[in-house]
């Protein structure tokens, strides 16, 4: 029984071994390195890395350029969260009822969550040229001229907010249906027995007994805005006029195209302290409005 | 009463069509431009259905441009990332899901927690461990982290907790070994969540853009979306070719799709519900 024991063990570790080494490797070790390179100055070429402390933090905070990706990251969230959240609520209703040929809207609607992030950001900067694209043509025939979208520093975010959008409109209102299918069918019975009407359905039970699933739609909705990337370095590389830049193209751009590591890997710490501080903020909220049976 | 349901029925279907509509109507460009010869891309009034279509883009993409090679680096990048995951993700999920051991928990909090660190904050570490390993502009580079990967490991785990206990048993009395009860009982049984994490990491790491970009600087070794952002700087005005690019990249992923949505819907929704 002992070498059956002993022989148990071993096969846990081995069957672990893949996954912890890779944690210690891929995860662990690097957010450590991470940590410590942001106290230096390392670029890469200048050989080792020199101890500066706070230096690169102080650098960045001072900036004037980490305000306006601040500024810009606020305005995408402010303008892309209620977005995304009614649209796919709105749609994960819809989706949930028994109109005909409501499979299929589900099954087109979900493409282009398929899109790479590139192909799709290709695709729109095509769509929002301002004189050759599909929706300032559009936009002709019913008489209005629309702005030159990607290279107007008053629309660019909007139109990044536009796309980002577009993209995930189809994985959350998948998800919020998911979360609608599991509320119990017999609850809408009682409510429809003692004639309450569709709009009192939808505040005082559905809506109630779906924020769990909102909540968790909120939480990846706040950190995946903080790491916009693929649609920025496609559609406006940060431009015009800084009006794009956001924390991610910022880290890439010092990161690889300056190697200025030690600065790089602060700014990807203080991505990391906003992105836990802003989940944690939200798990103590969400006692005021999720609502768990 | 029946009528003013009829009427609702009609209007959900009708907003539902409008919003297909406008999530598909891009693409409907992207197909129309593809297929528009360099002159008529800047024709005004513009062309909507171009009048002389031409698949010069698309011989263009094959002939003058790395699409094959791409093609082939992002299958073989994406194929052997998804197998490796699962390979790993399986086991791990395996013993978390069966047995008790030591720092079991503490193990499991530290995974869960890591969830919480984007690739952007250690992907400059990363980026250095394997330059020293060697491994920048390879293959291995790209695929070698995705050995761990935590919501893998978890899907895995909930399903696998709930194959009862009776089974892997009665396999130990009839004498299988540990890797015997992994691979001819719990696997077969965990056919469903492995095919769904199968598509949905297969199109993560087909789609996948920061990781590849930072790792593939050698352009014979790019993956699809890196070399369509490649291209987008050096072709900025030559849309038909992004076009037919961004087409191409996207067709193995709606093939697959077609014939396994239901892993993907899966997918989606056991990753939203946690």
């Amino acid at each position: 029984m002992k070498t059956m024991e002993k022989k148990v063990r071993f096969y846990i570790i081995l069957f672990l071994l893949p996954s912890v080494l890779g944690f210690i490797v891929f995860s662990l070790l690097p957010m450590l390195s991470a940590l410590f390179l942001s106290f230096t100055d390392w670029d890469v070429i200048g050989g080792s890395p020199n101890l500066i402390g706070l230096k690169n933090y102080i650098d960045i905070l001072k900036s004037e350029e980490f305000l306006r990706v601040i500024f810009n990251t606020m305005k995408f969230i402010s303008l892309y969260i209620p977005g995304i959240i009614t649209l796919s609520l709105g749609v994960a209703l819809m989706f949930n009822s028994n109109v005909k040929h409501v499979a299929v809207f589900r099954v087109l609607l979900f493409i282009p969550v398929l899109t790479s992030w590139i192909a799709g950001s290709l695709i729109w900067r095509s769509v929002l040229s301002g004189q050759y694209g599909m929706l300032n043509n559009l936009l002709a025939i019913i008489g209005i001229q629309g702005p030159a979208w990607l290279t107007d520093p008053k629309w660019a975010m909007i139109s990044i907010v536009i796309v980002s959008i577009w993209k995930d409109l189809g994985f959350f209102s998948l998800i919020i249906f998911g979360g609608l299918r599991g509320i119990d069918r017999t609850l809408y019975e009682a409510a429809e027995i003692d004639g309450a009407n569709g709009f009192q359905i939808l505040k005082k039970i559905t809506i109630p007994l779906v924020t769990p699933t909102l909540f968790f739609v909120l939480v990846t909705t706040m950190i995946s805005s903080f790491q916009l990337f693929s649609q920025i370095m496609v559609m406006t590389a940060g431009g015009p006029m800084g009006a794009t830049q956001v924390m991610v193209e910022r880290i890439y751009t010092y990161g690889f195209r300056y190697f200025e590591m030690g600065y790089a890997t602060a700014l990807s710490i203080l991505l990391l302290i906003v992105i836990v501080t802003i989940t944690l903020i939200q798990l103590i909220l969400q006692k005021k409005w999720v609502y768990y049976e | 009463m029946n009528r003013n349901l009829k009427l609702k029925d009609k209007s959900v279907f009708l907003v539902l069509l409008i919003l297909t509509i406008l999530g598909l109507v891009p693409f409907m460009w992207m197909i129309s431009t593809s297929f528009k010869s360099t002159g008529s891309l800047m024709a005004i009034p513009i062309e909507w259905i171009p009048k002389e279509a031409t698949f010069a883009s698309y011989v263009k993409i094959f002939t003058q441009l790395p699409f094959a090679r791409s093609l082939l680096n992002s299958t073989i990048v994406s194929v052997a990332s998804t197998l490796l995951t699962i390979t790993s993700s399986s086991l791990a999920a395996f013993v978390f899901a069966k047995f008790d051991f030591k720092y079991k928990n503490i193990l499991f909090t530290l995974f869960l927690a890591s969830m919480m660190i984007p690739i952007q904050v250690t992907g400059i570490p990363i980026f250095i461990i394997l330059m020293k390993l060697g491994l920048i502009n390879s293959y291995l580079g790209v695929i070698i982290p995705t050995v761990f990967n935590v919501f893998a490991i978890f899907l895995l785990r909930q399903y696998m907790k709930n194959i009862s206990n009776d089974f892997i048993e009665a396999a130990y009395m009839d004498g299988a070994s540990f890797f015997q009860v992994y691979w001819k009982i719990v696997m077969p049984m965990s056919i469903v969540p492995v095919t769904t994490l199968l598509v949905i990491n297969f199109m993560g790491y087909w789609n996948d853009y920061f990781w590849p970009l930072i790792v593939l600087t050698n352009q014979d070794l790019m993956t699809l979306p890196v070399l369509l952002s490649r291209l987008n700087t050096q072709y900025t005005t030559e849309v038909n070719t992004l076009m037919a690019g961004s087409l191409v990249s996207m067709i193995p992923i709606l093939v697959l799709y077609s014939f396994a949505q239901k892993y993907f819907i899966r997918g989606i929704q056991e990753g939203g519900i946690k």
